[in-house]
């Protein structure tokens, strides 16, 4: 990065700050023109400012849970501050919202599984949101729960889903608790059971789980499949598999949050422009 | 809202705990018996015709809650087991107090808890139907006059309906002015916070003198009736406006109307039993007294009620006086009536009302405060176009 200025005052940024991962979207006209990706860590405002280093914009958007300390750090008013034009804030809600509906203008429901947090957003035709669900309160059905199975497994988390691929039975694994569902797939290790038909228990859990989020907010497709966990291939083809739908996922889909807060920078831009 | 433009009548109600100890010393050495309470159903008009006075308990926090699950499951609603907790620590003024305390068999959760409380002070349990059949209706009637009964034999006072209607028109006085007060929320541009709204209401159970109450809820309404003429607001113009309902909330337990403020949104009314639920409904004046009482409570719209069309019923009429944007039912965790209840209530906002409905459950801890505020500005955002 260094000295190398990258943008202009009419480019926005998005950025979406989740619980695992800091992902960045610049755009110029209606193009992406940079993205970039890095882990939140426990510092998420030094990680931004690493990410933002040479970055120049007119208007920017944060969102996701770190979104009220970027603004603390790098609002308005703060001195100091890398040149991002003004700041505000969207919920994940909004964000991915706006970033499927601009991927995909037929989607009728997004799906997005976070690393903390599990999301089920409800659109009407046009992509404004009509109802949207969430499960925040514990690791289940969340990639945290799929993160931390993989470590019990011994498998690498981006292994994970073609290795519960290669699983041949379904077992049910009944707890849904991340903490009771280790037990589980302890028990049944000690029983013999082959690890990749555990890896495909716990995403048969996850994905069973989701399944009936989904159909509380009102399935219908076309369904977009967002967030890090829409990059496990066992997760999709459970997800086509349980919902019937039309899925589609995002080439990139961790970006999407962070491409719906640079969409909603672009209009705030235009909006004080006319 | 800077202190200029904050009534300052607020001020009467911002420490009940110090007016609670004030106004306590004279009570305690005439020998008075305090009732402790912890419900709407509570006939507060009866406890004082019979010459006890009743105040609120404590309940609303997360302090007292690891001492209460070393005795109760963790896996219950916080009000229980704060409550329970309270008492078990003796961390509560106004439990510490208290004579005796009144309990009724409202969710299973209390009840249970109540046999337990039971065996640390004295506690008369009143059997509380669950429709309003007229069965129902002979079955409560009988246990308010059960709760005569145990009252006279605290207070050494026999009740009588001069006395019982005397507390009742006095009441009733405070059930308008709440009414009254709780209106200026109606307006598009209210001129007192919610929190502030909330503080007023919740103090009512903890005041002994409650014609002093009514006094400054009256003076509190006049002041704000100029704040309003002023034009001051704490709020801007266009705010989201949110009709709360669900389990009961106080200070210590508003973390739902706190992130609702500092989203920018006004919560116009609070449809609980620390909010609207507790004065709506007048006792008849006219009549026999014990009977009217018996009616009225009764009729509380509360979760634990099968069917409770009321709910439904009290939710219709405060949206077209105070015309929110938007319902968030808060249920506590645990708290299964109005969680089950949460579905249908729900749909009834969505379809026949037209509004977005959003359940919320959570519990005392501050642990889901940023997911909790997500969801709450994803809420608001959904109003905002």
């Amino acid at each position: 990065m260094g000295a190398r200025i990258v943008g202009i005052s009419g480019d926005t940024a998005g950025i979406d700050i989740g619980s695992r991962s800091i992902e960045l979207v610049l755009q110029r006209g209606g193009e992406v023109v940079h993205t970039a990706k890095a882990p939140t860590t426990f510092d998420p405002v030094g990680q931004c400012r690493a990410l933002l280093a040479g970055i120049r914009t007119g208007r920017t958007v944060v969102t996701g849970y770190g979104r009220k300390l970027f603004v603390e750090a790098f609002g308005d008013e703060t001195p100091d501050r890398p040149d991002l034009g003004r700041v505000s804030d969207i919920t994940e809600i909004q964000a991915y919202a706006l970033g499927a509906a601009r991927l995909f203008p037929q989607a009728r429901t997004i799906l997005d599984i976070g690393g903390q947090d599990s999301k089920v957003i409800s659109l009407l035709p046009g992509g404004k949101v009509l109802r949207f669900e969430m499960n925040d309160r514990c690791a289940a059905g969340t990639g945290k729960f799929l993160e931390i199975m993989a470590l019990s497994l011994q498998v690498p988390l981006e292994n994970f889903g073609a290795f519960a691929q290669s699983g041949t039975k379904r077992i049910t694994i009944n707890s849904m608790c991340t903490v009771f569902a280790e037990s589980e797939a302890t028990s049944l290790m000690a029983r013999g059971e082959r690890a990749q038909n555990i890896a495909l228990g716990i995403h048969l859990a996850i994905m069973r789980r989701i399944d009936s989020m989904l159909r509380r907010v009102g399935l219908e497709g076309p369904l977009v499949f967002a967030g890090g966990v829409a990059r496990n291939a066992c997760a999709v083809e459970l997800l086509r598999e349980f919902t019937r739908a039309e899925c589609l996922v995002p080439e990139d889909p961790d970006l999407t949050g962070a491409l719906g807060a640079c969409l909603h920078a672009r209009k705030l831009l235009e909006d004080t422009h006319v | 809202m800077s202190e200029a433009t904050r009534a300052a009548t607020l001020a009467k109600f911002a420490s009940p705990v110090d007016r609670f100890h004030l106004e306590m010393e004279p009570l305690k050495e005439a020998g008075t018996k305090v009732a402790g309470i912890y419900c709407v159903f509570a006939p507060i008009e009866l406890v004082r015709a019979a010459g006890a006075v009743p105040v609120g308990l404590c309940g609303k926090k997360q302090g007292p809650i690891p001492d209460a699950e070393r005795v109760l499951p963790a896996n219950l609603c916080p009000l229980i087991k704060a409550s329970y907790g309270y008492a078990l620590t003796e961390t509560c003024p106004y439990y510490a107090a208290s004579d005796f305390i009144l309990g009724e068999t409202t969710c299973d959760g209390k009840k249970k808890m109540f046999e337990i409380m039971a065996r640390l002070k004295s506690l008369h349990m009143m059997r509380l139907p669950t429709d309003a059949s007229p069965e129902a209706q002979a079955l409560w009637l009988a246990e308010m006059r059960r709760l005569a009964a145990y009252l006279t034999e605290q207070t050494g006072v026999a009740v009588t309906d001069e006395a019982l209607r005397r507390e009742i028109a006095t009441q009733n006085r405070i059930r308008r002015a709440l009414l009254d007060l709780a209106a200026f929320a109606a307006e598009p541009e209210p001129p007192i916070s919610s929190l502030d709204m909330m503080g007023v209401f919740e103090s009512r159970t903890f005041v002994l003198d409650q014609d002093g109450y009514l006094a400054d809820v009256l003076a509190l309404s006049a002041e704000l009736a100029e704040l309003r003429a002023k034009g001051v607001s704490p709020y801007k113009k266009g705010a989201p406006r949110i009709l709360l309902t669900g389990s009961p909330v106080g200070r210590g337990s508003e973390k739902v109307i706190r992130l609702l403020e500092a989203a920018g949104a006004v919560v116009v009314a609070l449809e609980n039993c620390t909010g609207l639920k507790s004065v709506v409904g007048y006792v008849d004046e006219d009549g026999d007294p014990m009977e009217a009482l018996a009616k009225r409570y009764l009729a509380t719209p509360c979760s634990c009620m099968s069917p409770n069309a009321g709910r439904f019923a009290l939710i219709d009429d405060l949206v077209r006086q105070f015309k929110p944007t938007g319902v968030i039912d808060l249920v506590w965790q645990a708290c299964h009536t109005y969680s089950v209840e949460s579905h249908d209530l729900g749909r009834h906002v969505n379809d026949a009302l037209g509004l977005p409905f959003l359940k919320v459950e959570t519990d005392y801890t501050e642990s889901d405060m940023e997911q909790l505020r997500t969801r709450i500005e994803a809420f608001l955002e959904l109003q905002n176009r």
